[in-house]
């Protein structure tokens, strides 16, 4: 199986050396990493080649990493039901970028990049309608992002006197929970209570 | 009054097109799906989906629990078959850990997940005759849900909301007379089927609103990104099951079930027949449960799982192993995997980033109800009004997954 994932890559790296950064077999999947600029191309060259045949778009989604300076993942799965083959495209993304649409490759990209759009803000440029999908109506941010609450923002209640729903800021009686049980041993990157004097400072 | 004919263009063209509501509280739509439709008399000429009423950020909240506290939140994503979507996400985590499910785990999880589809099926087949207009179906299917579910608590103790699959294993073992009961209900059943069955199929009327309604060819699935039954109903016997096996799905003897039009109906008869299927493999798994090779431990023991109880009460390692992996959690690897399981409605997968941490860094939910509904643009422009209930039926929509 690997084989011949390593060998489906290698394929698409050598018709396609001028879009594909690198591409690696990990966990029995192949993923593949592709410059923004040739995304669409690359796309309908899978869609198209004959030994790739990816014709299904199995999902799109988002990865945020907040330190780095392509701040995002733009992450596609394709499927080929005629060869039976998985394939995993990653861009990276600068907070400011516009990810071109695929819609016109995959009618199915639509709800996705309007999704990635709802969660994370990311611009895609050609896309027909980009709407949120997911959020409230009339919902401000873009929930997915690290440096975004996992409270949110606004609280919504029916309000008895002036018998409409009514928004208003979150309050919250206690903070959110947020216990870090990591291991101090492990995961822990702060100073351990009690280390402050030592040099490094840290268990 | 003589000579002024002005207003007879104008009145021709003030006919417009008329723009309906479709739901959130309409029976019909299966939840809160809000359709905006747009018609021409009764033709429908457009049709634009809001989703979202159900939106819960579960992927969001996912990102600050651990890998354990995350699995409920799969039981609510489609709850009409709640155990196949925690085995996606069981898959993903062992796939990332490497961790060799014991076979007696493997073989009940195949188990109940065939009760799951079942569990679907019946409920979608029988309320998708409710909207197109029969009341018996849902009150014989229910009946018989009633006892699966019956059938789920005596398993893990919840009705609905399971959490009994878990990463390396399942929650506890099966009692043998549990086996028995469902063995028995496997015998019964397709009395049962025969019973829908024998009011459904051959219906006139049942006929008339499904056949030709809704037709889906092999390049609206490849266009749309179609899995699980509207795949099959068009006549492509594509089942992940048997394509991709996963689980121990390739020692059990089935048959992929396809249509031919790719209508309603096809998909209807698709459903029925996937049931009887599920059967078989129901029995199967049950007697492979039984045989000696069957038995075992049901958790693969080590970092991910608990002790066992009678080893926390004299070890003090165990005790300690306990409360960690109950508080902290076990860290998965990093790494990022892509999990699917052929779920009742389609292909259901995760996509997990892991960090190395005791959380996942990105859990993404592929739900295959978000792209059959994407598609009801495609799908229902050109029929009529009636016939959207008809197909939002047999796309077999939940909420629950498609709003996350």
């Amino acid at each position: 199986m690997t084989d011949v994932l390593q060998e489906l890559g290698t394929h698409i790296e050598l018709k396609r050396p001028d879009c594909v950064l690198k591409h690696e077999v990990a966990h029995g999947e192949l993923n593949v990493e592709v410059a923004l600029s040739s995304l669409v191309s690359f796309v309908e060259f899978l869609k198209a080649d004959r030994t790739c045949k990816f014709s299904t778009l199995v999902d799109i989604t988002a990865v945020d990493y907040p330190s780095r300076e392509k701040r995002f993942d733009v992450v596609y799965h394709f499927l080929s039901m005629y060869t039976n083959q998985r394939i995993r495209v990653r861009v990276q993304v600068r907070e400011q970028d516009m990810v071109p649409s695929i819609t016109d490759v995959h009618p199915s990209a639509n709800w996705f990049e309007r999704e990635v759009f709802d969660m994370f803000g990311i611009l895609f440029s050609g896309h027909p309608d980009l709407r949120r999908i997911l959020t409230d109506y009339g919902f401000r941010g873009y929930p997915l992002r690290k440096d975004f609450p996992t409270t949110g923002y606004t609280e919504v209640r029916y309000d008895e006197k002036e018998k409409r729903v009514v928004y208003e800021p979150v309050s919250l009686t206690q903070e959110y929970r947020q216990f870090d049980f990591m291991s101090p041993w492990e995961g822990a990157e702060y100073i351990l209570p009690g280390d402050e004097k030592t040099d490094g400072g840290k268990g | 009054m003589d000579g002024n004919f002005e207003d007879v263009l104008t009145g021709e063209q003030k006919i417009r097109n008329f723009n309906i509501n479709f739901g959130p509280q309409h029976p019909a739509a299966h939840g809160v799906l809000r359709l905006v439709l747009e018609l021409d008399g009764e033709i429908v000429e457009r049709c634009d989906p809001h989703i979202g009423l159900l939106h819960r950020g579960t992927e969001k909240l996912m990102e600050s629990r651990t890998y354990l506290q995350n699995l409920p939140y799969f039981d609510r994503l489609d709850y009409v078959a709640p155990m196949n979507q925690e085995h996606a996400w069981c898959l993903a985590i062992e796939k990332l850990t490497g961790v060799k499910v014991p076979r007696r785990a493997s073989l009940i999880r195949v188990l109940y997940s065939e009760i799951g589809r079942i569990l679907n099926h019946l409920l979608n087949v029988t309320t998708q005759a409710m909207d197109v207009g029969a009341l018996t179906p849902p009150l014989w299917g229910f009946e018989e849900r009633e006892k699966l579910m019956v059938f789920y608590e005596r398993a893990c103790g919840a009705r609905l909301h399971a959490a009994y699959f878990r990463p390396g294993g399942v929650h506890q073992d099966l009692p043998p007379e549990l086996l028995d009961d469902i063995d028995a209900w496997a015998d019964e059943f397709p009395r049962v089927l025969d019973d829908i069955d024998g009011l459904l199929t051959e219906n006139r009327i049942f006929k008339q609103r499904n056949a030709d309604i809704g037709v889906v060819t092999e390049e609206d699935i490849q266009n749309w990104g179609f899995s699980g039954v509207m795949v099959r109903g068009s006549g492509l016997p594509w089942d992940l099951r048997r394509a991709q096996p996963y689980e121990c799905y390739n020692e059990f003897e089935f048959d992929i079930p396809v249509g031919k039009n790719g209508d309603c109906y096809d998909r209807y008869l698709c459903r029925m027949q996937e049931m009887r299927e599920s059967l078989k493999i129901i029995k199967q798994a049950i007697e492979k449960l039984r045989a000696p090779e069957g038995q075992g431990d049901i958790l693969a023991r080590g970092k991910i799982t608990p002790p066992k109880r009678g080893e926390m009460k004299t070890s003090m390692e165990a005790l300690i192993h306990h409360f960690k992996l109950y508080t902290e959690g076990f860290h998965v690897p990093a790494g990022e995997v892509y999990a699917a399981v052929e779920a009742p409605k389609g292909e259901f997968g995760v996509y997990l980033v892991a960090d190395g941490t005791n959380k996942p860094y990105r859990a993404k939910l592929r739900a295959p109800g978000y792209l059959h509904l994407q598609a009801m643009d495609h799908v229902a422009t050109g029929h009529q009004l009636a016939d959207v209930a008809a197909i939002i039926g047999t796309m077999d929509v939940v909420f629950g997954e498609i709003d996350r």
